[in-house]
């Protein structure tokens, strides 16, 4: 048998995000011995990216503010489709969680008289986002990071889990390897939280790291737990398709407000074949209102003019975007021109100052000298382990599971600020869940041999071949695959060419070849992370075949409308055998009391508490 | 404690960790256990293929030329005075019986200690003469290095004390540039004017009035030391100096050459202007300023 | 090790050789006409390697990690490099590129003249891994031994934001280590098991100037940080991404307080007569 080696915890924490920082602090704290697995080094996890803010009701510049509006803007923002009880959990718990942050170190801007400062964001009623700039989330994983390292946590940095081991259908540990060694660690471990973030490195266009493989989504699933909700995948309409270099990174809804023209390769201003009849008279009628409803924006007066047609809604200029593209329309790199560069320069670099100084840092791009290629980009998993609310167990005993790798909190969408709040919150409660049954489980769980030997010779098989294509090849075709067929709108029809391409993806991915040695081969791991993303591929394109309607971030373009029996259900997608079966389960039911917080009329209604 | 995972608040929310601070080493391992490539490379090794021995040169070339100069200066012991005006270099002018040598050394171990100690001169000359290192990412010469800990180099912890003895020199220096305004006739009468010298003079202590503003040593005592300005004494005026000293601060750099560009070129053209060499010219004179009010004049001078 | 080298290095040459013949028939755009750039990158590992050249098509806008990418998805899949965020953002991808420590991220290719080869090294203060990669948990190690943050007893947690304006600075940086790299203390001599680094002497800096810290990490500063050692050469500033002032505003007023307590007579005389 092949050499490993064996580490021996009560919790195993997989991922160092916001979530698995959190929930690995809390199993310490609750007196568990804590392994915490991460990808890349420590402090380097998606969280970092998150800019806006960390959402909680703690109402210090809207003192009209409390969970119960919080909660409200969260169920409407994912269609009723998420879990009210994650919700509720979620708003509650969100201001003592950002306390908590400030107690443990962070430095949060603050308000005159010294409080944490919020700020407003889309989809909240309320000022609500705790923040730090534009760096909030570097912010709380430095005060997690730095919290869980004096705390005693064993951090295994650079490691990946490919395996989870069950005795008796209980968790009883993991196979991992290293990195930077390539040599096989096995954790024994009474319970093992998932944080491993989303799926996004299945679609080419995308904001998400190299890490972001559906690896705990596919970890989970092949320990039997079951998926949720994986037809939600948030797309943001403008993402940067071109030059490669900042390709996916998100181009801010301001560049719009400020007068940006969407236009194809015709130099055609499109939007306006796109404004819905029913709201086209909210809209200006030709280029010239637009421009005098824009240069009273500039004078900061009031109007007659009309809004210029680019300032749409989100899906409907998402919608615009790829028609255009796929009508042959599209510019060079398959994405619409976002033309800012008519106005003059010094006030796009005072509106706009992150957005001119990324592209002139980041890609050599003057926004102020030529127009942008977007395109809908990937953007967060709303989807992913089905969870119990109050503690994180998924539906495999000791298996938990929390942040954007878990379900249910977000429904059908996402709102800005939510999902830092996400992590913390229910990182908590998934850490304090594990540690919980792990003090309760009386005997170690055991491995057998034979499960851990088969499983390193399924790692080891790609350098083994003698032919065989290169897994970057593979990669490649599914994020071509996903992008064009299961892309920000669906139709029956790609769906269905999606799964074949799948299956036959899944054929290829088996007979990849790796050249080199086990020390630090990003081909090897390639080899290993497609498999993860091809299975969340096939619960992303098989829950969206079934929910035909369109649906918060879910676009059915043979569907466009909703259906009541569908918001009364989550697409749940479970292993049989070695296939994957999708099917509804029925959303649970939401107490009267909050029930009767929608039913209050008008809204907003802060004024319940 | 009983863990219950339904609970409405974390047992670790806010709870400082218990363990006091412990001072260990900041790594526990051996030395020479991290070692990378960049150790023992021989001096000037490096993969930068810009000219990174540009600048270290051309400090070494300034501070060399005008300390030398400075130096020369300082023995010299004459030609300090021209009239009204006094080379920077030995004010205030001292001439004890005592002395054996050249006045200036009287006071020019105080400039001198102030920028030899000053944060920016020791990155300048640590570079440029001590190549430790001269240039980022550039081989070393010497294998041995204490950087500023222990004998001698830990006396560069004294900044603040030459800021100290510089800021009343200061004061003399400021006394000079008013006596720069005030010129004698031959009938022993005064008046004022502004003469080159009057401009050299002011321009060296302006610049230098500047470098000792955004001194670092200076910056941390009116409020760098704080940890909480909103929590001190006078902590909203200290706030303002301290973010106003940082501003010069930021242009520490910029001040420590001009004034040193400045004070060499008064003391160099006062002179030049003593030994007969330059012709001082007059820009304006204010002839019957003093008439009404002599004794000012007296008294300043 | 070299077999694989050489083999890499043909690959490039006829890959390269393709490249260019399509490269000719592409036609001038408006944007930056289609060139090649040559990229010679370090492989190899603790037991030795060398330089390895690839040529590689260059887009409009690509950094020296796009390069890296495309080496690894066309010449090179065993090519290890250490990359997240790709927008500067986690400080993963940290190299020296022709000699200069920097991000490979924020290195864009249109900074080199055209022909002039690129060299990307991985940072040379660390032991190598493999190629472009290289062992950095000494960093992670420093860090567990800083005193943590503990608030000062019975503070109010209320501050104004000109006091943590100063200590959000130093919250702003994303563990690159390009600073640790550059540091000619701890890469020319070596000296990591007495110096912790300017990335740790920020992060203490971070923790002493937070409003309501109530640690005492001076002696800490002096003693286990090793802060005499640096000599404010200033490397670190000029190589940080964030563009934080690590040698004035974190090291030097460090510097300031560890002599208000150990070098400053005058203070140490009012503190023995004081007791405080």
């Amino acid at each position: 048998m092949e050499p490993f080696d064996t580490h021996e915890h009560e919790v195993l924490v997989i991922g160092a995000g916001g979530a698995g920082l959190r929930a690995a602090i809390e199993a310490s704290a609750m007196g568990c011995s804590v392994g915490l697995v991460t990808k890349s080094l420590l402090g380097k996890a998606h969280t970092v990216m998150a800019e806006g803010g960390i959402a909680a009701a703690l109402a210090h510049l809207d003192p009209q503010d409390g969970w119960q509006t919080h909660f409200q803007d969260t169920m409407k923002g994912g269609s009723f489709l998420n879990h009210w009880r994650m919700a509720q959990l979620h708003a509650q718990e969100s201001p003592d969680r950002v306390r908590e942050l400030e107690q443990w170190g962070a430095l949060f801007d603050r308000t005159p008289d010294g409080r944490i400062l919020q700020r407003a964001f889309g989809g909240h009623t309320w000022k609500r986002l705790a923040h730090v700039g534009d760096r909030t989330g570097l912010e709380m994983i430095r005060t997690l990071q730095d919290r869980g390292v004096h705390q005693g946590l064993d951090v295994y940095m650079e490691f990946t889990v490919t395996k989870l081991f069950t005795d008796g259908g209980r968790i009883a540990g993991a196979l991992a390897y290293r990195r930077d060694t390539g040599r096989f660690v096995l954790f024994r471990c009474k319970a093992i939280v998932i944080a491993t973030g989303g799926v996004g490195k299945a679609y080419q266009v995308t904001s998400n790291s190299w890490e972001y493989t559906g690896d705990g989504q596919t970890l989970a699933f092949e320990a039997g737990a079951e998926l949720i909700d994986m037809e939600f995948l948030q797309f943001h309409p403008t993402g940067m398709v071109w030059p490669p270099g900042v390709m996916g990174l998100l181009v801010t809804e301001g560049v719009r407000g400020e007068g940006g023209i969407l236009r194809n390769s015709k130099g055609e201003r499109f939007m306006w074949k796109y404004l819905p009849e029913a709201r086209r008279h909210e809209y200006a009628a030709d280029e010239a209102e637009a421009r005098a409803w824009l240069d009273a924006a500039v004078e900061g007066q009031q109007t007659e003019a009309r809004r210029p047609p680019e300032l749409s809604t989100r899906d409907n200029v998402s919608r615009a975007i790829y028609t255009e593209v796929r009508e042959g329309r599209g510019t060079p790199h398959g994405g619409a021109f976002l033309d800012i560069s008519y106005m003059p320069a010094e006030r796009i670099k005072k509106k706009l100052p992150s957005m001119y100084h990324q592209f002139k840092e980041l890609a050599d791009v003057d926004i102020t000298a030529t127009p942008m290629e977007v395109g809908p980009t990937t953007h967060y998993m709303m989807g992913g382990v089905r969870v119990e609310p109050d503690t994180g167990a998924a539906t495999v005993p000791g298996l938990f599971a929390a942040g954007e790798a878990s379900a249910g909190m977000h429904g059908a969408n996402r709102l800005g600020g939510n999902s830092l709040s996400d992590l913390v919150v229910f990182g908590r409660r998934a850490g304090a869940g594990a540690a919980y049954y792990a003090k309760g489980l009386t005997a170690t769980p055991r491995i057998p041999d034979a499960e851990i030997e088969a499983e390193m010779r399924g790692l080891l098989s790609p350098f083994e071949r003698a032919s065989g294509e290169s897994p970057y090849e593979v990669h490649r075709a599914l994020q071509e695959c996903m992008g064009t067929n299961v892309g920000i709108f669906r139709i029956e029809k790609d769906l269905e060419t999606a799964l074949a391409t799948l299956a036959t993806l899944k054929q290829r991915a088996a007979r990849v070849r790796v050249e080199g040695g086990r020390t630090y081969n990003p081909g090897w791991h390639l080899a290993r992370d497609l498999r993860n993303m091809l299975v969340v591929s096939e619960a992303i394109t098989r829950s969206a075949l079934l929910r035909k309607e369109s649906r918060g971030a879910h676009s059915r373009l043979d569907y466009t409308g909703l259906d009541p029996a569908l918001g009364k259900v989550n697409m749940c997608a479970k292993r049989s055998g070695d296939g994957m079966q999708v099917g509804p389960t029925p959303l649970p039911e939401m107490p009267a009391e909050l029930k009767a917080l929608f039913d209050a009329a008008p809204q907003p209604a802060g004024k319940a508490t | 404690m009983s863990p219950e995972p339904q609970r409405k608040l974390s047992s670790s929310a806010g709870v400082a960790p218990a363990a006091a601070p412990s001072y260990r080493p900041a790594t526990c391992t051996p030395p020479g256990a991290w070692r990378g490539a960049g150790y023992g490379q021989p001096f000037g090794a490096t993969e930068r293929t810009d000219t990174w021995w540009l600048m270290p040169l051309a400090q070494a070339l300034g501070l060399g030329l005008l300390g030398l100069y400075a130096t020369w200066a300082a023995f010299q012991g004459a030609h300090y005075e021209f009239g009204n005006y006094l080379s920077p270099f030995y004010s205030p002018l001292l001439k004890p019986a005592w002395w054996p040598i050249s006045p200036a050394f009287l006071i020019l171990w105080i400039p001198a200690g102030f920028r030899g100690t000053c944060y920016y001169y020791r990155k300048a000359y640590y570079r440029a003469f001590f190549a430790d290192p001269s240039a980022c990412a550039v081989g070393e010469p010497r294998k041995g290095y204490r950087g500023e800990v222990g004998f001698p180099w830990a006396i560069q912890n004294l900044h603040r004390y030459f800021m100290y003895f510089a800021s009343i020199l200061l004061v003399f220096l400021w006394w000079d540039v008013i006596r720069a305004f005030i010129f004698t006739d031959p009938d022993g009468s005064h008046y004022l004017a502004i003469g080159g010298g009057t401009l050299a003079i002011l321009a060296s202590n302006a610049l230098l009035t500047m470098y000792s503003l955004s001194c670092h040593s200076l910056r941390h005592l009116v409020g760098g030391k704080l940890d909480c300005f909103s929590c001190a004494v006078a902590g909203g005026p200290r706030h303002g100096a301290w973010s106003r000293l940082s501003a010069l601060n930021a242009h520490h750099m910029g001040y420590a050459w001009w004034s040193l560009f400045a004070v060499c070129f008064a003391d160099f053209y006062v002179r030049m202007c003593s030994m007969g060499v330059f012709h001082d010219p007059m820009f304006v004179t204010f002839r019957h300023l003093f008439d009404y009010a002599p004794k000012i004049s007296h008294f300043l001078l | 090790m070299s077999a694989g080298a050489v083999a890499g290095a043909i690959a490039g040459a006829t890959a390269g050789a393709a490249a260019a013949a399509a490269g000719a028939r592409v036609k001038a755009e408006a944007t930056t006409a289609k060139r090649e750039a040559v990229l010679r990158v370090y492989r190899g590992d603790a037991s030795g390697g060398q330089e390895v050249e690839y040529q590689v098509p260059v887009e409009t806008g690509m950094v020296v990690l796009d390069a890296i990418h495309w080496i690894q998805a066309h010449q090179a899949p065993d090519l290890a490099v250490r990359w997240n965020c790709k927008a500067a953002k986690c400080g993963s991808c940290s190299a020296e590129v022709n000699g200069k420590p920097a991000l490979m991220c924020k290195s864009r290719m249109e900074r080199f003249a055209p022909g002039e080869p690129i060299v990307v090294r991985p940072m040379k203060t660390f032991p190598i891994i493999r190629d472009l990669v290289t062992d950095v948990s000494w960093n992670f190690e420093v860090n567990q031994r800083i005193p943590p943050f503990q608030p000062r007893a019975g503070a109010e947690w209320k501050w104004q934001q000109h006091d943590v304006d100063r200590a959000q600075e130093f919250r702003k940086c994303i563990e690159c280590f390009l600073c640790q790299d550059v540091c000619h203390v701890l890469r020319s001599h070596e000296l990591k098991h007495q110096f912790a680094g300017p990335r740790f002497l920020v992060r203490i800096a971070g923790l002493e100037m937070h409003p309501i810290d109530g640690v005492d990490r001076t002696p800490f500063l002096k003693d286990s940080a090793g802060i005499g050692f640096c000599n404010i050469t200033k490397c670190c500033t000029e190589v940080c991404p964030e563009d934080i002032h690590i040698t004035d505003n974190a090291i030097i007023p460090l510097k300031e307080r560890v002599v208000d307590r150990f070098y400053d007579p005058v203070q140490m005389v009012w503190r023995a007569i004081t007791g405080k």
